[in-house]
């Protein structure tokens, strides 16, 4: 099966995160053609897997400096039927069993927490995705399927 | 860096914050420090426009809400102001659309208070 693979590797820092929203959608408007809606949803999954990225290389707690050889890289895979993205870091990693300790969305006390937003999202907005994360790095995977283009009516 | 606009106008009493642009980790701190700022100042009824948003993600709802809690710790209220499906979705995604008070225009949020 045909694989077109994308590979952008940029800087572990905030500003560089419109960049990669913006080639990750345009690479999702390629064939094969994901609606507006899922390429938005694409932009949001990306943008909060490299803002986790940047906070957990800028937190790697190993006495040094975020350098500019940290590094965040964004992988998008497509095939005829899906859109996979794939982000890379290198920081500290986090728990991803610890968001099962926050209380529910609606639960008034959920408004003392203004962060871990960022993963419900991405599990909610992709059609498959993985998180795995360690001391070295963590790695985030999300997949959303093309809906099955409507048979045309040329022979 | 493409900047964040944010634009202050009153209305009726409201300080009515409209944003443009992206919302993300590199912007989302100018959008904090307007709030916490107006805050400061005693503003107790602030809306934040956001019908010129292109995006908005986790970060910038993190802001939101800290910012509706400062508020709400001073007896005030702060509401939003959005019809852009885009947007509107991942309010709707994190269970925000029940924490907020979310109008269909400045008007309509500025009346409610």
């Amino acid at each position: 099966m045909k694989v077109d693979v994308i590979v952008l590797r940029v800087p572990a820092r905030p500003e560089y995160l419109a960049l990669v929203r913006m080639v990750v959608a345009g690479t999702a408007r390629i064939d094969p053609l994901l609606d507006d809606e899922r390429v938005d949803d694409l932009r949001v999954i990306v943008s909060e897997a490299c803002t986790n990225a940047i906070e957990a290389t800028h937190s790697r707690g190993d006495g040094q400096e975020a350098s500019d050889l940290d590094s965040i890289q964004v992988e998008c895979r497509l095939t005829a039927s899906q859109v996979e993205v794939i982000v890379v870091d290198g920081g500290r990693g986090f728990d991803p069993g610890h968001l099962g300790r926050l209380p529910p969305i609606t639960d008034p006390s959920r408004l003392r927490i203004e962060r871990g937003l960022g993963i419900p999202l991405i599990r909610a907005l992709a059609d498959e995705s993985s998180i795995s994360s360690g001391p070295d790095g963590t790695r985030v995977q999300a997949v959303l399927q093309v809906a099955p283009r409507p048979p045309t009516d040329a022979a | 860096m493409i900047e964040l606009g944010l634009d202050l106008t009153e209305r009726d009493g409201w300080a009515v914050l409209a944003v443009s642009g992206e919302v993300d980790v590199a912007t989302a701190p100018r959008l904090r420090e307007r709030l916490v700022g107006l805050v400061g100042e005693g503003r107790s009824r602030i809306v934040v426009d956001l019908e010129k948003v292109d995006f908005i993600d986790s970060t910038g709802l993190g802001v939101l809400v800290g910012a509706l809690k400062r508020v709400r710790t001073n007896d005030g209220d702060l509401a939003l102001v959005c019809t852009g499906p885009r947007i509107l979705k991942v309010f709707e995604i994190t269970g925000l659309t029940k924490v907020f008070a979310i109008h269909r225009s400045v008007d309509e949020a500025t009346v409610a208070g």
